[in-house]
């Protein structure tokens, strides 16, 4: 595959690490926080091929795991009003929420089903005018505008029918928080599609205060290691700063008309991501101009807050302070069938991966 | 959040665009991308291309990647 | 160990671990016998001086047309390949059909059509069947159950169980991997996408008594259904408390079904085939089984993708394209598609 193969080259990877292992000399924590890295992390078995002092942390970089169970619990809420279709993508449907999931709400007769793209469901919306669709939204600044995109031609086609849950997120704000909680890093492996979208500039400020360097990193083996070279190189020649890797496919100013539709549909609010508590401006709520597409305004979906199950960890995981091993519920009540806390409820959760690729 | 994969396009209809991984082909919208010609690569993304793949960049990325593999001079 | 569901969830049949805690701790344990708890392919069963394979299978796949096939063939494919597998020369099926009120008798037709040219193909014969008829609603269109019986020659006895596994033994599989499932999943979801995927759907009873008659090297075979080639390998593990080293360069994987998995974040590796044999075959006959399989149309694909090792014991190491290594476990949940 075009663009895919190249990147994934043995020779080159063994070049990289070659390169990385002569030139690194201190213990380097680095965190990526991107449910897509943490899987090509684990995917291409990457932590086998890079020397032990230098640590990849999986931060809070995956949707599914940092939205609150509530989201689930009102996305349950959603598919079992009557005359409701609830549309969403896959990543979603096995996720426990306090009492129920939405696979299991499809066990009892609810009308759910996996759409690939939101505008699936804006089109089973437009075909089925008695019934209401709603959409959980999840995911970035990757997938928000897309998102967006889809409320605008709901508006636009007038298409009555059709409700987002919004639990989109934006990256800057976590990351600023993680670095003020003290973690202890050395630097940043930015996301790439992330970035594509919203461009570099927002990493900027992140970087002066913290003094870390971000790298914004593709998804090939070859793009993670060179994005790591990058940063022991920064290290060592003690010069953090804002750098793309992925340059074929991100530039500092990212996609205008992505992030311009972002912006009309959505503002930023104050939002609770799952095991590290309320973090400001870092959630994108839909605009009242758009209010007619936002299930919650529109439908009395009131769920009950819902506690931690005791003995999970997940907060200090994605922080980067524990790993899954540390934790004692991990591999014994907590696992990907059955799981327990925010980490291992997604495929690409950090205790997730870490049990598929790493026990 | 990121599973994106670069596509071909085949052709354009309108809002969205034929693309095509390999024999697999998928009508994709180009409601978050502007100017995108047939020929060019794209990265499909939850059924949206969302931005184009620089073929420049692309062989200079390569191209740095296979220095280092040479043992050559390399700079970030 | 995790609470057990109150209720039954889809997951329970997918082939992998749920579906093997549901056998183990409600099936087993009512009715568990020695020849049942080894949960072969199909029951190998002494008659009076002969040795008889017996399986049974259900077939309730959506949609029941598919590119490649249709419900009715792969209901014999199945039924043949759990006794061919086993060693056996499959000879005898029952099918019994359970029909939804308002299935279209043209569709039927089809179907029974399908079956019965795929049975003639298989060489084997429909000797005795059911059918039932529910109301509207109360199945999904049409669920086939068959039961299978072969004869088993005393040379091939021990494939069924594994016979002199040892570290070192190949890992064979016979053609690509991953066809069946996504064929299915794509005609069944609508995510819209084109592609020239059809299911493996075959019998492979001609080809592995090809093999076996030429050949005394096939130590164990499974056909990679549900669950995928990564759950035998996880079982087939555990079962004989060795180690297998996977080459994932040398899975043969079809280039849609390599494109879709990368664009929904699939693993080819946990997706079900319908028309693929996993050997484990002695180093010595490695070779030349490869070829006895390569020259046979169904086998043309076939390669070899691993070992039996002495090293980490009960588990299965991939060692990925790009030279790094990680564990496969067996199937937790049906693969399903990915944005992040």
């Amino acid at each position: 595959m075009k663009y895919i193969d190249e990147y994934r080259k043995k020779e080159l990877i063994t070049a990289l690490t070659d390169e990385i292992r002569r030139i690194s000399r201190k213990e380097v924590a680095l965190m990526e926080v991107c449910g897509g890295h943490t899987m090509a992390i684990h995917r291409f078995g990457l932590h086998s091929l890079l020397p032990a002092n230098i640590r990849l942390i999986s931060g809070p970089g995956c949707p599914v795991c940092v939205s609150a169970r509530q989201f689930i619990d009102t996305a349950v809420a959603c598919s079992t009003l009557p005359g409701s279709i609830l549309a969403t993508y896959g990543d979603l449907i096995r996720v426990p929420g306090s009492a129920s999931s939405l696979e299991k709400e499809k066990a009892t007769g609810s009308d759910v089903r996996i759409v690939y793209s939101v505008l699936d469901a804006v089109e089973l919306a437009a075909g089925n005018p008695e019934k209401k669709v709603f959409f959980p939204g999840i995911g970035f600044e990757t997938t928000a505008p897309a998102t967006a995109a889809a409320i605008v031609r709901a508006k636009q086609e007038n298409i009555r029918n059709f409700f987002v849950l919004s639990a989109h997120k934006i990256m800057p704000p976590v990351m600023a928080a993680l670095v003020r909680d003290g973690v202890r890093l050395d630097g940043f492996i930015a996301p790439g599609h992330v970035s594509a979208i919203a461009g570099t500039e927002m990493y900027r400020p992140l970087a002066d205060e913290s003094g870390l360097g971000v790298v914004v990193a593709g998804f090939e083996p070859t793009d993670i290691l060179q994005a790591v070279l990058m940063l022991v190189k920064q290290l060592e020649s003690a010069r953090p700063r804002v750098e793309i890797q992925y340059r074929r496919s991100v530039r500092p100013e990212g996609n205008r008309i992505a992030m311009d539709l972002l912006d009309r549909v959505f503002e930023l609010k104050d939002d609770a991501w799952r095991g590290l508590g309320v973090i400001p401006l870092s959630g994108l709520k839909i605009r009242e101009e758009y209010a007619e597409w936002d299930a919650e305004r529109n439908f009395d979906l009131a769920v009950p807050p819902s506690d931690e199950p005791g003995g999970c960890i997940c907060g200090s995981v994605l922080r980067g302070l524990k790993t899954p091993a540390d934790c004692r519920l991990f591999a014994t009540a907590c696992t990907p069938a059955d799981p327990v806390g925010a980490c291992m409820v997604s495929s690409e959760g950090a205790c997730a991966a870490f049990y598929k690729y790493r026990r | 959040m990121c599973l994106a994969i670069p596509a071909r396009v085949i052709s354009i209809d309108g809002t969205s665009a034929r693309v095509a991984i390999e024999d697999v082909e998928y009508q994709a919208s180009l409601l978050l991308l502007e100017d995108v010609r047939p020929g060019e690569y794209v990265l499909l993304h939850a059924g949206f291309a969302i931005e184009k793949v620089d073929p420049e960049e692309a062989a200079e990325t390569l191209r740095l990647l296979n220095e280092i593999a040479a043992g050559g001079e390399e700079a970030p | 160990m995790n609470g057990m569901e109150e209720r039954i969830v889809m997951s329970h049949g997918n082939g992998g671990v749920k579906m093997q805690e549901l056998i183990r701790e409600v099936f087993l344990r009512h009715f568990g016998n020695r020849t049942l708890n080894e949960q072969t392919d199909a029951a190998i069963l002494p008659a009076d001086g002969q040795t008889l394979a017996f399986t049974t299978d259900s077939f309730v796949v959506d949609p029941i047309f598919f590119p490649g096939g249709n419900i009715g063939k792969l209901a014999v494919c199945g039924t043949v390949n759990d006794l061919a597998v086993s060693g056996a020369t499959p000879r005898w099926i029952s099918v019994s059909f359970i029909l939804e009120e308002g299935l279209p008798l043209r569709e039927l037709e089809m179907i029974v059509s399908s079956l019965a040219e795929e049975a003639r193909d298989a060489g084997v014969e429909i000797v005795t069947g059911d059918t039932k008829v529910v109301n509207k609603g109360k199945c999904d269109k049409i669920f086939i159950n068959t039961a299978g019986i072969g004869t088993i020659r005393e040379e091939d006895r021990g494939i069924g169980f594994g016979r002199n596994i040892s570290p070192g033994d190949a890992i064979l599989v016979s053609g690509t991997i991953g066809d069946h499932g996504m064929a299915v999943m794509n005609a069944r979801e609508s995510f819209n996408f084109t592609l020239p995927v059809i299911s493996d759907c075959a019998s492979l009873n001609h080809l592995i008594r090809h093999v076996l008659d030429r050949s005394e090297g096939v130590r164990f075979m499974r056909d990679p259904t549900r669950g995928g080639v990564a759950t035998v390998l996880s079982e087939l593990a555990v079962k004989t408390g060795m180690g297998i080293d996977i080459e994932e360069q040398a899975l043969p994987v079809g280039n849609a079904v390599k494109a879709m998995c990368e664009i929904l974040g699939y693993d080819p590796l946990y997706i079900a085939n319908e028309g693929k044999v996993l050997m484990v075959v002695s180093k010595e006959e490695t070779a030349h089984v490869l070829r006895l399989l390569n020259d046979y149309p169904l086998g043309r694909d076939a390669a070899v993708i691993g070992h039996l090792s002495g090293d980490h014991a009960g588990k299965v190491v991939l060692r990925t394209e790009t030279g790094g290594k990680r564990f496969i476990g067996a199937l937790t949940g049906d693969p399903l598609p990915r944005i992040c």
